[in-house]
C-alpha cells in the first residue's frame, strides 16, 4: 500500500509542477499589458513620468527581468507563500485578496455540495426500491441536471429576490453592514447565502439521486443479491448491502465534484455578485491581473488535486478490493 | 418421498406474452436420491430448479404444486416461501464466483446471514468450519474478501454456505460449468458426499453435461421444451435409452478410446420451439428422425421398466 501512495503522490507532485506552470505562461500570452492598463487607470499622460512609472511598476511586478528569470522567481516566492501583488487591488497582496474570497466560497460549495450529495443519494436509492417515488425522481431529476446553474441562479433570484422579495439578489451581505461577528451580521450573511447555495445545491442533487438510483437498482439484480434472496435472507439486508455497494462509486463522484465545481459555482457567484473565488476570477480576467489570476488558478489546482488525493485514500479504505488489489491478495 | 412435483407449470412474462417455460413436469424424489436433470439451454432446466426455491421477477406460477416432506412448497408466494429457504430448500447457483458480497469477509456475511434468518453464528460457527476443512478449505477463509479466494474456492464456500442448514432438498444449478475438469469432479464428488454425510437429503442436479451427472446420479430425467420426456436410473439412459431425443443427446457424446480422426461428432439438426407459442404434439417432432402421424397428438407417458418413463409414441415396452 506503502507503494501504491508513494507512486500517487509523484503523480500528483508532477501534476502540480506542470498546473503550475500552465498557471504561469497562461497569463501571459494573454493579449493586452496590465501596466499599461494601470498606466491609463492613472491617466499618466507626460511622457516622462510615464516611463517612470512604467519601469516603478515593471520592477514592481518583477517584468523587468526575463521570462525564464520570472519562471524561477515565480517558484521561489511560490515556495515562501508569496504570489505578488494585485493588479486589479493594487497594492493588496494576492493572497489577502484570494484570502478574504475563499471562505465564501466555501461557504457556499462545501455545504451545497455535500447536502446534495447525501440528500441526493438518499432520495435516488430510496427512488430505487419504490415505483411511486421512482417516476416522480427520475424526470425531475433529469430536469435538474440538464438546467444550468446560472439559468436557475437567474430564475431563483428572479421569483424569491424580486416576485416575492424573500431574499436579497446581491451581495455577500448588506453594505450597510461592516463584516464583524455579531448576531445581526451573521444572520444577514445567512440571508444573502441562501439563494446561491439552493442554486448549487438543486443542480447537483438531481445528478446524484439518478446515478444512486441506478447504482442500487443495479447492486438489488446483482448475483449476490439474488443469491442472499434465494437463502431467504431478509430483504433489509439485502438492501443494506446493496445501498453500502452502491455508494462507493458515489464517493469517488463526490471527491472529483468537490474539486470541479468551483466552475459551476463561478457563474453562481457572478450572477448573485457574491463576493468568492469566482467572482474574484472573473475581475482578474477582466483587469488583466496577472497575478491575481495566478493565485486564483494555484488555489483551484491545490483543490482539485487535494481532493481527488483525499477520493483515492477514501476509495482504498472503504472498498476491500481496491485495497487487496493494491496489497496482492492470497488465492 | 422427499418430493413430489405434480403438473408444476411456470411461465415467463415476456412483452410479446407468455413464455411457457414449464409446461406440465411431474416427477418424484426419494430421500437420499440424486436425480441429474439435462437438456439442451432453453429446456426449463434452471428454471425448473429455480421454480423450486425462488422465482425471479418475471417467473409466474400458472398451475400445478411441489410438496416437499408432506409439506406444500407455497411457490408463487414468496413471501411464505423464505421460511422454507436454505433450511429445507437450498440452491447453489449457477453463478458461485460472483454469489458472495464483495465487500463483506465472508465470516461476517454469514454472521449476518444467519443473525437474520434467526441463527446463531457462534454455535454454527464449529460445523461451519468442519464442513470448509472437508471441502479443504482452512477456517482463514471466513477472514478472507471473496476476491482473495480463486473461483473454484469461492464454489466451495458457496457450496458449504448453502447446505449449512443440512436442507431436505438442494439444487446444483450447473455447478460445475466454469470450472475446468479436475475442479469438475471434485466439485461432483463433494456433492455425493455430502449427500453421504446427510448434509442434504436429496439433490437436483441441473446440467448439460451428461457424462458428469452420470457419473454421480441415481436417476436421470432429461428435458425437452419445458417437459420431462423421459426418466430412469442413471445407468440405463446412458446404456438404453429410449426417448429418441436422449439417444441423439447420447449420441453427441464422445466415446473414450474410440478415435474419431476427421469424422465429425453427431448433433441434433435443428433447435428447440420456442415456447411462446409451443406446437401441439410431440414437442421433439419437428427435430426427430422417427416423427410420424401420430406424433401431432400428446405421447403417452410410457413405463418401460422399474422407474423408467418414457413420453414417446416409438417407445417400445
Amino acid at each position: 500500500m506503502g507503494r501504491y501512495f508513494r507512486r500517487k503522490l509523484l503523480i500528483y507532485g508532477l501534476t502540480f509542477v506542470i498546473a503550475v506552470s500552465i498557471n504561469f505562461a497562461v497569463p501571459r500570452l494573454m493579449p493586452g499589458d496590465p501596466v499599461a492598463r494601470m498606466l491609463t487607470r492613472n491617466s499618466v499622460s507626460n511622457p516622462e513620468s510615464s516611463e517612470a512609472m512604467r519601469s516603478y511598476f515593471d520592477n514592481v511586478f518583477g517584468f523587468d527581468v526575463p521570462v525564464w528569470q520570472q519562471y524561477l522567481n515565480y517558484w521561489a516566492a511560490l515556495f515562501k507563500g508569496d504570489l505578488g501583488v494585485s493588479v486589479y487591488a493594487f497594492p493588496a497582496s494576492v493572497s489577502s485578496v484570494v484570502l478574504d474570497a475563499l471562505p465564501y466560497t466555501l461557504a457556499l460549495l462545501l455545504p451545497s455540495i455535500l447536502l446534495s450529495w447525501v440528500v441526493g443519494n438518499a432520495l435516488g436509492a430510496k427512488a430505487a426500491r419504490n415505483k411511486l417515488l421512482d417516476n416522480g425522481v427520475l424526470p425531475i431529476g433529469y430536469i435538474l441536471t440538464a438546467v444550468p446553474y446560472m439559468w436557475l441562479a437567474i430564475l431563483l433570484a428572479w421569483l424569491f429576490g424580486i416576485i416575492l422579495g424573500w431574499f436579497p439578489v446581491a451581495g455577500g451581505y448588506s453594505f450597510a453592514l461592516t463584516p464583524n461577528f455579531s448576531w445581526p451580521f451573521i444572520v444577514d450573511l445567512l440571508h444573502h447565502w441562501v439563494l446561491p447555495f439552493l442554486s448549487l445545491f438543486i443542480v447537483a442533487l438531481g445528478g446524484w439521486a439518478i446515478g444512486m438510483r441506478n447504482l442500487v437498482i443495479y447492486e438489488l439484480e446483482s448475483d449476490y443479491s439474488n443469491y442472499l434472496q434465494a437463502l431467504g435472507a431478509p430483504t433489509r439486508l439485502i438492501r443494506r448491502y446493496a445501498f453500502r455497494n452502491a455508494v462507493l462509486p458515489q464517493i469517488t463522484g463526490l471527491a472529483l465534484q468537490l474539486g470541479v465545481v468551483v466552475g459551476g459555482a463561478l457563474v453562481t457567484e457572478v450572477v448573485f455578485a457574491y463576493p468568492g473565488l469566482g467572482s474574484l476570477l472573473l475581475n482578474a480576467v477582466t483587469n488583466q491581473d496577472f497575478f491575481l489570476l495566478q493565485g486564483i488558478l494555484l488555489f483551484i489546482v491545490i483543490g482539485v488535486l487535494l481532493f481527488n488525493f483525499l477520493a483515492d485514500v477514501v476509495y482504498v479504505l472503504v472498498d476491500p478490493r481496491t485495497r487487496l488489489g493494491l496489497e496482492g491478495g492470497q488465492s | 418421498m422427499a418430493l413430489q412435483v405434480e403438473d408444476l407449470r411456470v411461465h415467463y412474462r415476456t412483452t410479446k406474452g407468455d413464455v411457457h417455460a414449464l409446461d406440465g413436469v411431474s416427477f418424484s424424489l426419494e430421500d437420499g436420491e440424486i436425480v441429474g436433470l439435462a437438456g439442451e439451454s432453453g429446456c426449463g432446466k434452471t428454471t425448473l430448479g429455480k421454480s423450486l426455491i425462488r422465482l425471479d421477477g418475471r417467473m409466474r406460477h400458472v398451475g400445478g404444486s411441489a410438496v416437499l416432506d408432506g409439506d406444500e412448497l407455497p411457490i408463487g408466494d414468496d413471501r411464505a416461501m423464505n421460511a422454507r429457504r436454505w433450511k429445507e430448500v437450498s440452491i447453489i447457483p449457477q453463478y458461485s464466483m460472483s454469489a458472495l458480497n464483495p465487500t463483506r469477509k465472508i465470516g461476517k456475511m454469514t454472521a449476518e446471514l444467519l443473525r437474520a434468518r434467526g441463527k446463531s453464528y457462534r454455535s454454527l460457527k464449529g460445523e461451519l468450519v468442519r464442513r470448509l476443512e472437508l471441502v479443504g478449505l482452512s477456517e482463514k477463509v471466513l477472514d478472507n474478501y471473496p476476491i482473495e479466494l480463486s473461483g473454484g474456492m469461492k464454489q466451495r464456500v458457496v457450496m458449504v454456505l448453502s447446505t449449512l442448514l443440512d436442507p431436505s432438498l438442494l439444487i446444483a444449478d450447473e455447478v460445475t460449468s466454469a470450472l475446468d475438469v479436475t475442479n469438475q469432479k471434485a466439485v461432483a464428488e463433494t456433492l455425493v458426499k455430502f449427500r453421504d454425510m446427510g448434509f442434504v437429503k436429496s439433490m437436483i442436479v441441473v446440467t448439460h453435461d451428461l457424462s458428469l451427472v452420470y457419473q454421480i446420479a441415481d436417476t436421470i430425467m432429461v428435458m425437452y421444451a419445458g417437459r420431462i420426456v423421459e426418466k430412469s436410473p442413471a445407468e440405463t439412459i446412458i446404456k438404453a435409452p429410449k426417448h429418441p431425443y436422449t439417444k441423439a443427446l447420447i449420441g453427441a457424446l464422445p466415446e473414450v478410446g474410440l478415435e474419431y480422426g476427421d469424422e465429425r461428432l453427431k448433433s441434433i439438426p435443428g433447435k428447440p420451439p420456442h415456447l411462446l407459442e409451443p406446437p401441439t404434439g410431440c414437442r421433439f417432432r419437428d427435430r426427430c428422425p422417427l416423427a410420424s402421424e401420430e406424433c401431432f397428438q400428446e405421447p403417452p407417458k410410457v413405463v418401460v421398466d422399474e422407474g423408467h418413463e418414457v413420453a414417446c409414441w416409438k417407445a417400445e415396452v
